[in-house]
Parts: structure tokens; sequence; C-alpha cells
């Protein structure tokens, strides 16, 4: 199983209701029904990537996220899960605030920008940013709102939106020593788990 | 029958006819004294019974789903496509049963049908049916066919809405519904294409009140109407655009008021055929089952709570371009069925062919209906 999934699986609870926005072929969805009795849907845009998940008995729904989330009532899903989507949806802040309304809590997971070689692409070959987190040519990309963790937590302030957890790895999903010292500067992916401020 | 039809085909097949004996309670309250089905069966029963598939067909569809009944036939059954070993519903894994409904034209019992209180034909008089008779008169025959409970009920269209109201009326009895390019109610606009179609029917001059056989007669004119217009629903602009464009019968314009164009051809072509084939009253009856159907109506209007009972998992289709019975139609469906919190699955197939699409043979569409099926097949195990 991929490593961010593992690590998301870890933060879900068994028998959890769990919506996962942009599910791709299920894995994650697939892994929580087989090891912790989740009951889960799973929303999927890419058409090749529905038989896939179906084959796996994912529940899943053939929608585009960003023609919104109406169809889901608030507060029923214990969790929704939004793994490395976040920065190509057309309004990532309405799509948190959607998140939380159906959700007791979300996790999401995004690319930094802030990332140093990010840093590095931009400060000294002044070119848009190409690495393993963020592999994609300025004209090609999927990615239309990337920002760095410090850009995420002030929006999470200003929303407040409450930052339950924070874990923070390089492009293979590990954690090193660094990253939790200067998470902006040596920290390529992050896994926010959120709560609504009042919470 | 080419040698490739008949290589991944299943064959030759014989209807066979189940015949109920007790009286048989419409929901309009009106009793029959007894009916027949004329079904199909394709692929074997196994011996625990679990791996039986219930086909249900649309407006004008019949029993003969699959196969072929004469080694001379030219066409298959409607979803010989989808039946067959190694297709779809792969009989080589599936025990399939397609009948002809109540109040139909092919066999079971309907308006052609001897009244026996009266020993003439029902004609006009057969009474109304509804989707919810059809879904208790399919478990007389599933009882028959000693089949406790179906691997899944599938269907397109009208079908779909069978499939649907058997998970709602007998949630014990499947274990999955696939609906296909259906909705859970008629809208406006369906109701008044059906209402134009009843009328082409009911205004023909041989009509006759629907006593037109004792005349000698068929309101072939207003069958061929009927069907002109449910076929034009049935396609899409972009489909007969391609299909058609404004190609003309032959080289000029004549400027005139024959048949000129192939769209026009290919319409008078399938009215004029359809008109030999079908009951007028049938039509009539049919298009009626299709406008009553509402089965939320019987839970204050709430399609969630229709549905709260439900076990089965569910596959939804739908069809870009059908406008029939459009995406926004599925969707509504997969959004109680999300919201009653069941198991469901859906899918929404990249098409120019209109309603018609889930007749035909599409890559994605068969991809994700094999993946469905699959998981149905008897020892796979499926926890969820």
């Amino acid at each position: 199983m991929r490593a961010d999934l593992a690590i998301i699986a870890e933060l879900i609870n068994p028998g959890a209701r769990v919506l996962d926005l942009g599910c791709g072929e299920g894995e994650l969805l697939a892994h929580l029904q087989d090891t912790k009795q989740v009951n889960g849907y799973g929303l999927e845009i890419d058409p090749d990537n529905i038989a896939t998940c179906i084959n796996k008995g994912v529940n899943v729904i053939e929608q585009n996220l960003d023609q919104g989330l109406d169809n889901f009532a608030s507060k029923s899903f214990d969790m929704v899960v939004m793994t490395e989507t976040l920065q190509s949806v057309r309004a990532p802040d309405l799509m948190l605030d959607d998140m939380l309304r159906i959700g007791e809590e979300c996790i999401v997971t995004f690319p930094n920008f802030g990332y140093w070689r990010c840093r590095m692409h931009i400060v000294l070959r002044g070119r848009m940013p190409i690495a393993r987190h963020l592999p994609y040519s300025w004209y090609d990309t999927p990615n239309i709102h990337l920002c760095t963790f410090r850009d995420f937590e002030r929006l999470c302030r200003d929303k407040g939106i409450r930052i339950i957890e924070r874990l923070v790895a390089n492009a293979d999903h590990v954690n090193r020593p660094l990253m939790s010292l200067f998470p902006n500067f040596f920290g390529a992916i992050a896994f926010y788990r959120l709560g609504s401020g009042s919470g | 029958m080419s040698d490739q039809a008949r290589a991944d085909s299943v064959g030759l097949v014989i209807p066979e006819v189940y015949r109920h004996e007790a009286p048989f309670v419409l929901q309009c309250g009106e009793t029959l004294d007894g009916f027949e089905l004329v079904y199909e069966t394709y692929g074997e029963l196994n011996k625990q019974a679990n791996n039986a598939i219930l086909v249900c067909h649309a407006l004008s569809g019949n029993h003969h789903a699959a196969g072929f009944h004469e080694p001379t036939e030219s066409r298959p059954g409607w979803w010989d496509s989808c039946i067959g070993p190694g297709k779809p519903i792969d009989t080589q894994q599936f025990f399939v049963v397609s009948l002809n409904n109540l109040g139909g034209c092919h066999g079971s019992t309907g308006p052609c049908s001897i009244n026996p209180q009266t020993g003439s034909a029902f004609g006009p008089d057969f009474p109304l049916v509804t989707v919810s008779d059809w879904v208790r008169s399919q478990t007389q025959l599933a009882d028959h066919l000693g089949i406790q409970q179906f691997a899944a009920v599938i269907g397109g269209s009208l079908g779909g809405m069978q499939a649907m109201q058997w998970a709602i009326d007998f949630p014990d009895r499947l274990r999955a519904a696939v609906l296909i390019a259906c909705a859970a109610k008629l809208s406006a606009q369906n109701i008044a294409f059906n209402e134009i179609a009843r009328q082409a029917i009911l205004t023909d001059p041989e009509f006759h009140e629907g006593r037109y056989r004792e005349q000698g007669k068929n309101p072939d004119i207003g069958l061929m109407l009927a069907r002109m217009l449910g076929h034009v629903t049935y396609l899409s602009d972009d489909g007969m655009r391609q299909k058609f464009g404004r190609e003309l019968k032959s080289g000029d314009l004549s400027l005139g008021h024959d048949v000129e164009f192939q769209v026009e051809s290919y319409l008078h072509h399938q009215g004029r055929s359809f008109s030999k084939q079908f009951d007028a009253n049938t039509y009539l009856l049919m298009t009626r089952t299709l406008d009553y159907f509402d089965p939320a109506r019987a839970f204050e209007d709430d399609l969630v709570v229709a549905l709260s009972n439900a076990l089965c998992k569910f596959l939804v289709i739908s069809f870009t371009t059908d406008w029939r019975f459009p995406v926004v139609r599925s969707k509504e469906i997969v959004d109680a069925l999300i919201k009653a919190q069941k198991n469901v699955a859906s899918a929404v197939i990249e098409s120019d062919r209109g309603h018609d699409s889930f007749l035909l043979q599409i890559p994605r569409y068969f991809e994700v209906l094999s993946a469905f099926m699959k998981r149905l097949q008897p020892g796979v195990i499926d926890a969820r």
C-alpha cells in the first residue's frame, strides 16, 4: 500500500464512516474496509478509475468535486479524506468548509511549495519548481492552487479551523528529524487532521 | 446465425411458460384469476441456487434477451451483447432469467389474452399493472424456479425501475440491484411524451376503443407515430446528426412533401415494423405503468426512506447524452442511496447515443458492469 495512505489509515478509527474525495483506484477505502470495517464512499472523476474501484468492492461515485458536495448531508461522516487533491480543486477554501460541514473531522494532504528544493528552483534558476512531489511542468500541471504549509495554516487560522494533528514527510512519506524543526523548509508533504474551530 | 454469433452466444433458446394458478390481486384492486409468464433462461442454476440473475425488460422489450429462437433468425435477443459466455452477465457463472412482463404482448398474460370471465380477449379491459405488481409476479416465477435470492436484479430504463422496486419490496430476495439509465419517477416531460404517444394510438380511427382485433383491424398509424416519437427521445441530437445528418434518401432535393431525408426514412421504418410487432393496448398499459412508477410516494415522497429497507448493494449507471432519463435523474437515486447509507457505486458513461446507450456495447459501460458482476459470482467472497 502507498506509504501516504498507510499514514492516513492510522488516523482513522475502526468502524468509522469515511468519505474519500478523489479516491483514485480506491486503495485507501479497500484497505480500511478490509482491516477496520470502515463504511465508506469514494468520489472520483477519472472514468478509468471507476471500474478499478468497483473491482475492489469500493463504493465509488463518479462525481466532479468542483461541482460541489451539496449531495452530502452535514455531519454525515466521521472522517472526510482528501489526498493530494486540495491543490487542484477550483476553490480550496470553500472545499475545506464543505469537508468540515460533512465530516466531524477531515484529513488533507498536499505538497509543500515552500519545500527547500522548490525555493531553490525559483531563487537560483528562476524557474517554476519541478520536484518528486511536484512532477509537472507549469503548463500541464493540475495543481492550480499550490501553497506552503505556512500559507495553509494561515488559512486555517483565518477560517477558525482547528489543526488537531500535523505530520510532515518527504516525498517518500518518511519523516526526518529536521522536518519537525523546520517543516516549511524541509517537509515535502504534510498530513493535516482538522476539526471545526468550536470543537 | 453466423459462426461468430454462435461462438459467444447462449445459442438456441426455447421460451418456457410459468402458469400461476391462484388469484392474483393487483395494486389497482382488480384480481386476475391467474396468469402466465413466458420466460427464457440462460446458463445453469447451481446447487445452492445462489447464482441466479433476473433481467427485467424496458417498455417495448420482452423475454427474448439473448440467443436465437431459430438457427435462421437474423437478430439475437435484445441484450445478446451483454448476456452470454464471457460477457458482462456471464452465463458460465450465472443462471439468467428473462421474462415478458404481465400485460405484455409476447406470450405473457396481457390485453391479447383471453379473459376467462368473458371468453374473449381482455383488450382495453386488461387491468392496470404497476411495477410493484410486476415485481410480485416475478417473485412467483422465482419461487417456481427454486430461487430464493437473486445474485442480482438488473435492468435498463423501465427495467431499472423494476430492479429498484425489488430492492424496496423484497429486500432479502436480492444481493444486488443494477439500475441503468433509469429514474426514481418520471418527470412531467417524460409523462408528456408518453401522453402524446397514447393520444396517437387512441385517436387512430382503427383503434375502435381498443377492440381493434375483433374488427380485424389494427391502429398501425397510431402505433407508428408513438414509436417514432419514442425513438426520437431515445436518441440524442448529436447521435442523430452523426447517424443521419441531412443525408437525402436519393440524389437531389425534390422540394416536395414525401420522405426526403434519411432520418425520416429511418423513423418510418422503425415505426412501421413496431406497429406489426407490438400490441396497442399493451403500449397504452406499459406507458401508464411507467407514469405511475414512484416508489417514494408510499413513503411521504421521501426516496431516502423508501430505499432505507433495502439490503442489497447497488450499481447505478447513466449516459451523458441520455435526455429521456438524464444523468441527473440517476444522481438523485445515488444521492438517496448514500443518505440511506446503502452500498452503491455509480458510473456516468460518455456516449453520444442517448437513452439507447443502455442497449449498446460501449466498452467502458461493459467494463464497469463486468467489474461489478464479477464480485457477485458465487465463491467470490464479498463481505461488504
